[in-house]
C-alpha cells in the first residue's frame, strides 16, 4: 500500500488493508492518542481529521485513507508546547478523565482552524457527535469559545501595523 | 466564585491528557501479550451439564481457563463471597462468565468463543423487580433477600394518626448504565519471581488486591496492583475491575505470558453492574400548615444476581430516604432482592438517587395535596443547625441546606420564571413550559462505622534529594484527585504545588487509603494527607530550628531526617472523630460525620406535539464545605447533574429476558452537548471542622438532585405527575393524551 | 471489536467500469463507500470473511452535477457535501435538512447519500425529502442502466430492490417546478442530535390562487419497514379548501397509511400519534 500521511510525514503500513483506521494509528503507528470508546461511529473518542474534516477512525479501513491527510491529537502540540485550544482547555477544564478529550479537541480544532464562531450554540452543534460522561460540556463549550476569541485576538495581534513610539494626545471627536 | 490559576491550578495531568499521551490500559505496550475473550451464559438461570469444545478447531493455539483452573477460590471476595469468578456448576444470570480463552490475534480470541458449547439445563429464573416482589412469599422466593434495614424514631403510626393530612405515593426507578467513555480493561502477568501484576482501569486497587489474594491464594506481598489513566469510573469501575483482573490474571498465570482483556462496548454494557432499580412508597403525614409529623417509607431494590455491593447501597438509600427534612416520627424499611440479572452495582449516588427522587417528588405532591407552595414547604421543614436526623444524629455544623435552597431560588430566578412559565402555558405557544425544585443531602464518607472499619492509611514522604511525594490509594478518576492532593499538601508545607509529586495507586508502593468512592476523597483521605504533611512539617522544622523556607532548606532536611534511606515516610491512620457515636443493629446515631447539601432548579419546555422536552436551564447551589480547586468542584456539579438529566429524560436500560437489549450506546441514550443546557453553578461554603480547610464530599450530591426538580418542571408544564423514569416523550404522550383528547 | 482484518478481502477498483466488472463477477461482494453503516457490522464481526468492495476510488462517483432541471449527485457524495453546495441548498432545502441530521458531523463527512438508500433503514432520516422530491436512483450494473424512481427501491428493512451486480452510480433530483407555499422536515429523534429517528417526515405543499391545494406530498419514515408517500392525504386534499373538518379526516388517514412498531428507541401509538400531528400541524401552517 502506498505511504500514508500522518501529522505531515508520510508512513509507510504494510498491514491488511481492511485493517481500521485507528488501528493502524494505534497499533502500526504508535499513535496511541486516539480512542476507543464504542466501535459504532456514536462516541466520537476515535475523532481524527482526515483532509481537514473530523472523521470517525473506528469505521474507516485504513486503505481508504490512502492519499488523504490524516491529523491525530499528537499533531497538536506538546505538553511543554500546548497550542491555544489545548491551552484553553486546561484553563477552563474542558478535560476530566480525558479518555473523549483527543476526539473532542480534534472536532474542534477543525472548527477553531476553520475560523468557526465563538457562538455556543453552534459549538455545542459542531461537538454533539463527541460524547463526554464526566463534564456536562459546559467547561468544553467554555474552552472552545476561548481558544476561538484568543485565536482571533493572536491573529489580529499579528496583523496590527506597528504604532509610532511617541506618545499622542487623543484627539478631540468632533460632532458630525 | 472567583476563579484563578492559583485558587484553581491547571489539572496536573492535563497537559498529557490533552497531548493523547496519558496511557489508559489499551495504550500500554505489553510485548508478547495475548488478547483474552470472555465465554457468557446466553440464558439467565441454568446447571451447567457439560462444556464442550469442537474439536476441529485448534485449540493448542489457544489458552483456555474455566473454573478448575483457578489456584485459590472461585470467588470475587467482597462483602459476601457468593459471586464466582467464573460459574461453575450454575449460572445465575445471563452474561455470566463461564470461560475464557486467549490467543495473540484479538479476532481469532473472539471466534474461538463460537467453537465452545455449553450445555445448559434451564431453571426458573426471577427476571424484574416486580416478579421478585410477587415470589418474595413463596417456595421460589427463598433466600431472594440479599439485605435489610430498619429505622425508627418516634412512633409514625401516632404521627400518621394525629396528621391533618396523609398523603401515599409511589415512585420507581430503573437501572442505569454508567457509560464511561473508556470500557472497562485489565493486563495482567506474572513476573519472574511468581508474583502476579495486574494493570488496568479501576477505582479501587486495593479491592482488586483483595480479591486476586482470594482467587490465587497468595499472600500480600505476591499481588501488585497498579492503576493504570482510567477514563471514567462513578462507580462502575467500583467493584466490577475486581471480575476482570480475576479473568486477566488467570489467563496471565496459565500461559504465563501477559494477558490484556478490553470489553467492546456491547459486552460491557450488557454484562457489568449497573445502578439499582428500586420501588419507593411514602405515606407521609402532614399538619395543616406544612409541618412533618409522620414519615413512613418503603424501599425495595433490584439486587441482580449475586450480593455484591447491595447492602451498602441500600443501606444508603435507606438513610436518605427522608430527605433533608425534620420530621419527629419516622419508619424506613428496606430490602434488596435477587434476581436472576447481571448485578447491579456502585453508581454515583448509590442508592440515594433512588430514594431522594422518591422523597422530593414525595414532597411536591404533598405540597399539592396541601395547597402550598411546595417553596414553602421544604422551608417549613428543612434541616438547619442542631436538627435531628431520622437516625437521631444532631447535625451539629456545617449545614448549608437553606443556604443552598435560597441561594439555588434567587439565582435561578426561580419565582419569577415559574410566573412566566404559568402565563406562557396559558397561551397558544408550540410548547408547555415548566421550573421545578429540588433539595437534598448527601453524606460524606463510608456510612456509620464504615470509616473507621476502612481504618484507610495514607502517607506523604520526603525523598533525600528534597523531594515531596504523595502516597495514597485513590484514583485519579476525572475527578482531580491528584491535582487537590498535590493543593493540600503544598498548603500544608507552604510550598509550591508544582513541587509535589502524586505516585501512581501501586499496591507495591502506596498504602490502602480505602476506595475511591463515598464522595471521601478530599475529606476523608485529603484529611489524612493534611495530617501527614503536618507532621513531616513538624519533624522539618525540628532538625532546621525552624520551618523550612526554600528548596535548599528541604533539601536540608531531607538529608537529615534520610540519614542512609531513600525516602522517610510520614503514614497516618484514620481515626473515627470522638463525636461521631453510630450502632450499627438499631441503625441508630451519626449515620455521617456530616452531610453536603444541595438545591438544583430545572427551567424546561415540551414541545405540546411531540412530547419531547428540552431542558433550558439547570442552576445549582451546592454546599460542599470548602472547595480546594473550585474548577474542578463545578465540573463535578456539571458532569453529575448532566448524568442526573439522561437518567432523567433519555437513559432506558431495556431488559428482556433477563439481558439487555439496548447494550449499544446508539440504543443506550446519554446526552450529547446538544441535550445539555447551560448549567450555572453557586458554590456555597459551609466548613466542616474535621474536613481539609473545611472540605467535605462533593461528587455524588449533584446526582441526587435533578431528576425530581426535573418530574417537579414537567408537572408545571403539563400538569402530571411522572412518578416513575425515564419520563420519555413516549410516557407523557400516553399520560396527557387521553386526558387532552377528553377536553 | 470483533472485526478480524486479516480474513477481510477488499477489492478496490479504479474506475466505474472496473467496479461494474468486479461486481458483476462476484456479487457476494459487499459495496463499501462511506462505511458507516457498513463499518458498524464489521467492528461487531458480523462480516468476518465476507469480501468488501471499496467503492472510494472511484472519482466519477464523486460529483455533484448542477443543470437546468435539477442535480445529479454521485454515489460518493457524502452528507456534508450536499449541504456545503449552494445550489442544491438553494433549491432542495429539504434534503439539506436531512443531510444536517444523519448522525453529527463526523457521520456527515463520510456518509454518503447513496449508501444511505443502499443501507434501506426504515428509518433512513434522507428517504422522506427524497421521496416528496421524486428522486430517481441511477443503478449499473454489466447489463446496462436503470432509474428506479426513490418510489421503487425500497423493498423492504434494509432490502432495495437493486438487482444482483446492480450498484448505485447518483441520485438524480429535479428542482421543483414551482417554489412551494410551503414546505417542512422534521426529525423527532432519540435525542436532539446523533441520533436515530423515531419519526422523520418531509412535506412539500403548493396552493391555487384560491388557496385551495394543488399538490400535496408528504412522506414519512421510521413507520413503516420503508419510507411511505401518505399518497390518500395528498388525494383526500387535492384541489379542495383546508378546512378543519378537512384537515381531521386527514390526520385520521395517516394511521392507515403506516404501520408503526415498538421497539427499543419508541413505541406504534407515539408514532402514530406524531405522524398525524405532524401532517396536521403541516397543514394547518
Amino acid at each position: 500500500m502506498p505511504r500514508l500521511h500522518v501529522n505531515g510525514k508520510a508512513r509507510a503500513y504494510d498491514g491488511p488493508a481492511a485493517k481500521r483506521l485507528l488501528d493502524v494509528l494505534r497499533e502500526d503507528l504508535g499513535l496511541t492518542g486516539t480512542k476507543e470508546g464504542c466501535g459504532e461511529g456514536e462516541c466520537g473518542a476515535c475523532t481524527v481529521l482526515l483532509d481537514r474534516r473530523p472523521v470517525n477512525s473506528c469505521l474507516i479501513p485504513v486503505c481508504q485513507a490512502e492519499g488523504q491527510k490524516i491529523e491525530t491529537v499528537e499533531s497538536l502540540g506538546s505538553p511543554e508546547r500546548l497550542n491555544v485550544l489545548q491551552e484553553a482547555f486546561l484553563t477552563e477544564g474542558g478535560a476530566q478523565c480525558g479518555i473523549c478529550t483527543p476526539g473532542m479537541l480534534m472536532t474542534a480544532w477543525s472548527w477553531v482552524r476553520g475560523g468557526g464562531s465563538d457562538s455556543p450554540e453552534a459549538i455545542r452543534r459542531v461537538l454533539a457527535g463527541n460524547l463526554c460522561r464526566c463534564t456536562g460540556y459546559q467547561h468544553i463549550v467554555n474552552s472552545v469559545v476561548r481558544a476561538v476569541r484568543e485565536r482571533r485576538r493572536g491573529r489580529a495581534a499579528a496583523k496590527a501595523p506597528r504604532k509610532a513610539t511617541t506618545a499622542r494626545a487623543p484627539r478631540k471627536r468632533r460632532k458630525a | 466564585m472567583a476563579r484563578s490559576r492559583r485558587t484553581s491550578p491547571p489539572r496536573r495531568e492535563g497537559p498529557e491528557k490533552l497531548c493523547g499521551r496519558l496511557q489508559y490500559v489499551d495504550d500500554h505496550p505489553l510485548p508478547g501479550a495475548l488478547f483474552g475473550a470472555t465465554l457468557r451464559s446466553t440464558i439467565p438461570r441454568g446447571r451447567i451439564l457439560g462444556i464442550d469444545f469442537d474439536s476441529a478447531f485448534p485449540w493448542s493455539e489457544f489458552v483456555v481457563v474455566t473454573a478448575r483452573d483457578i489456584p485459590g477460590r472461585n470467588v470475587v471476595a467482597l462483602i459476601e463471597d457468593d459471586q464466582p469468578l467464573l460459574a461453575d456448576g450454575e449460572v445465575r444470570h445471563a452474561m455470566e462468565p463461564v470461560a475464557l480463552v486467549a490467543h495473540e490475534d484479538r479476532a481469532r480470541a473472539y471466534e474461538a468463543l463460537s467453537h465452545v458449547h455449553v450445555r445448559y439445563e434451564p431453571l426458573p429464573a426471577v427476571l424484574t423487580l416486580d416478579e421478585a416482589m410477587a415470589a418474595e412469599k413463596t417456595p421460589a422466593g427463598a433466600g431472594s433477600v440479599f439485605k435489610s434495614f430498619l429505622i425508627e424514631k418516634g412512633d409514625v403510626e401516632a404521627g400518621l394518626a394525629g396528621a391533618d393530612r396523609v398523603l401515599e405515593g409511589e415512585y420507581r426507578v430503573p437501572h442505569q448504565e454508567q457509560a464511561y467513555i473508556e470500557n472497562n480493561g485489565m493486563a495482567a502477568w506474572v513476573e519472574e519471581d511468581g508474583t502476579l501484576v495486574v494493570l488496568g482501569s479501576l477505582q479501587c486497587p486495593y479491592y482488586v488486591h483483595k480479591a486476586l489474594k482470594a482467587a490465587f491464594a497468595l499472600p500480600d506481598d505476591r499481588v501488585r496492583v497498579i492503576q493504570a489513566a482510567t477514563g471514567g469510573g462513578f462507580g462502575g469501575k467500583e467493584e466490577y475491575p475486581s471480575l476482570i483482573a480475576g479473568h486477566a490474571a488467570l489467563l496471565a498465570w496459565k500461559a504465563r505470558r501477559p494477558v490484556k482483556i478490553v470489553y467492546d462496548r456491547t459486552e460491557d454494557m450488557a454484562a457489568t453492574t449497573k445502578r439499582h432499580p428500586a420501588v419507593v412508597r411514602h405515606r407521609t403525614g402532614v399538619t395543616r400548615d406544612g409541618r412533618l409529623v409522620a414519615q413512613d417509607v418503603e424501599v425495595v431494590m433490584d439486587g441482580g444476581a449475586y450480593v455484591t455491593l447491595s447492602p451498602v447501597v441500600l443501606s444508603r438509600g435507606t438513610l436518605h430516604a427522608t430527605g433533608p427534612y425534620e420530621c419527629e416520627n419516622v419508619r424506613v424499611r428496606s430490602r434488596v432482592l435477587r434476581t436472576h440479572t447481571p448485578p447491579n452495582g456502585a453508581f454515583r449516588g448509590f442508592g440515594a438517587p433512588q430514594t431522594l427522587f422518591a422523597a422530593e417528588l414525595h414532597m411536591e405532591q404533598l405540597a399539592e395535596a396541601l395547597g402550598v407552595d411546595s417553596l414553602t414547604l421544604r422551608r417549613r421543614n428543612a434541616f438547619s443547625k442542631g436538627s435531628v436526623t431520622a437516625t437521631g444524629q444532631v447535625l451539629g455544623e456545617s449545614v448549608g441546606a437553606r443556604t443552598s435552597l435560597e441561594r439555588c431560588v434567587k439565582r435561578s430566578g426561580f419565582l419569577k420564571k415559574r410566573a412566566d412559565n404559568a402565563r406562557w402555558n396559558r397561551g397558544k405557544n408550540k410548547t408547555w413550559r415548566g421550573i421545578g425544585l429540588a433539595l437534598v443531602h448527601h453524606g460524606a464518607g463510608f456510612t456509620g462505622s464504615g470509616e473507621t472499619y476502612l481504618a484507610s492509611r495514607a502517607a506523604v514522604s520526603l525523598t533525600r534529594d528534597g523531594g515531596i511525594r504523595v502516597l495514597a490509594a485513590s484514583t485519579e478518576i476525572g475527578q482531580g484527585t491528584n491535582t487537590m492532593f498535590a493543593q493540600i499538601v503544598a498548603a500544608a508545607l507552604g510550598v509550591a504545588v508544582d513541587d509535589i509529586v502524586v505516585e501512581t495507586p501501586d499496591t507495591g508502593r502506596v498504602p490502602n487509603s480505602g476506595p475511591t468512592v463515598a464522595s471521601r476523597t478530599c475529606m476523608i483521605v485529603g484529611g489524612l494527607l493534611q495530617r501527614a504533611a503536618g507532621q513531616l512539617l513538624d519533624e522539618a522544622r525540628r532538625v532546621l530550628g525552624g520551618a523550612p523556607a526554600t528548596r535548599q532548606a528541604w533539601k536540608k532536611a531531607a538529608r537529615s531526617l534520610c540519614g542512609a534511606e531513600d525516602e522517610r515516610r510520614f503514614e497516618v491512620e484514620y481515626q473515627t472523630p470522638a463525636e461521631i457515636r453510630w450502632d450499627d443493629k438499631t441503625y441508630k446515631g451519626d449515620a455521617y460525620g456530616v452531610y453536603s447539601y444541595g438545591a438544583v432548579a430545572v427551567d424546561l419546555e415540551v414541545d405540546r406535539l411531540t412530547y419531547e422536552v428540552k431542558v433550558r436551564r439547570v442552576t445549582a447551589a451546592q454546599d460542599i464545605g470548602k472547595a480546594i480547586h473550585p474548577l474542578f468542584v463545578e465540573g463535578q456539579i456539571m458532569g453529575g447533574t448532566t448524568q442526573a438529566l439522561g437518567w432523567a429524560l433519555h437513559e432506558n436500560v431495556i431488559y428482556e429476558g433477563g439481558y439487555m437489549r439496548n447494550a449499544q450506546l446508539t440504543n443506550y441514550i446519554i446526552p450529547t452537548s446538544l441535550d445539555t443546557p447551560p448549567l450555572d453553578v453557586d458554590i456555597v461554603e459551609e466548613p466542616y471542622s474535621r474536613g481539609p480547610r473545611g472540605a467535605k464530599g462533593v461528587g455524588e450530591l449533584p446526582m441526587d438532585v435533578p431528576a425530581p426538580a426535573i418530574a417537579a418542571a414537567i408537572h408545571q408544564a403539563i400538569g402530571l405527575w411522572m412518578t416513575s423514569l425515564p419520563i420519555l416523550p413516549e410516557r407523557l404522550y400516553e399520560a396527557h393524551a387521553p386526558a387532552a383528547r377528553q377536553r | 471489536m470483533r472485526g478480524d482484518a486479516a480474513r477481510t478481502e477488499i477489492v478496490r477498483p479504479r474506475s466505474a467500469a472496473e467496479a461494474v466488472s468486479a461486481y458483476g463477477q462476484r456479487p457476494e461482494l459487499l459495496p463499501l463507500a462511506g462505511g458507516t453503516d457498513v463499518m458498524v457490522g464489521w467492528n461487531a464481526g458480523l462480516g468476518n470473511g465476507r469480501p468488501m468492495l471499496d467503492l472510494s476510488r472511484i472519482r466519477e462517483w464523486t460529483r455533484i452535477v448542477v443543470g437546468p432541471g435539477g442535480v445529479r449527485i454521485g454515489a460518493l457524495v457524502t452528507h456534508s457535501r450536499i449541504q456545503e453546495h449552494a445550489k442544491v441548498a438553494a433549491r432542495l432545502p429539504l434534503l439539506v435538512a436531512a443531510c444536517a441530521e444523519v448522525g453529527g458531523v463526523a457521520i456527515q463527512n463520510r456518509g454518503t447519500l447513496a449508501g444511505n438508500v443502499a443501507n434501506a433503514s426504515p428509518a433512513g432520516d434522507t428517504f422522506p425529502p427524497l421521496a416528496v422530491y421524486e428522486a430517481v436512483v441511477l443503478a449499473v450494473s454489466p447489463s446496462g442502466r436503470r432509474a428506479v424512481p426513490l418510489a421503487a427501491i425500497f423493498a423492504g428493512v434494509k432490502k432495495t430492490t437493486l438487482q444482483p451486480a446492480e450498484l448505485i452510480e447518483a441520485i438524480e433530483v429535479k428542482w421543483p417546478a414551482r417554489r412551494p407555499a410551503r414546505q417542512m422536515f422534521r426529525k423527532i429523534g432519540t435525542r436532539a442530535a446523533q441520533a436515530l429517528s423515531k419519526v422523520v417526515a418531509a412535506g412539500l405543499l403548493w396552493t391555487r390562487r384560491d388557496g385551495r391545494v394543488d399538490e400535496l406530498r408528504f412522506a414519512i419514515g421510521s413507520v413503516a419497514p420503508t419510507v411511505r408517500r401518505l399518497h390518500r392525504v395528498e388525494d383526500l386534499v387535492r384541489g379542495e379548501r383546508l378546512t378543519r373538518g378537512l384537515l381531521e379526516r386527514a390526520e385520521a388517514l395517516v394511521a392507515e397509511e403506516i404501520a408503526p412498531i415498538d421497539d427499543v428507541r419508541s413505541t406504534a401509538a407515539y408514532r402514530r400519534h406524531v405522524a398525524g400531528a405532524l401532517l396536521r400541524q403541516f397543514l394547518t401552517g
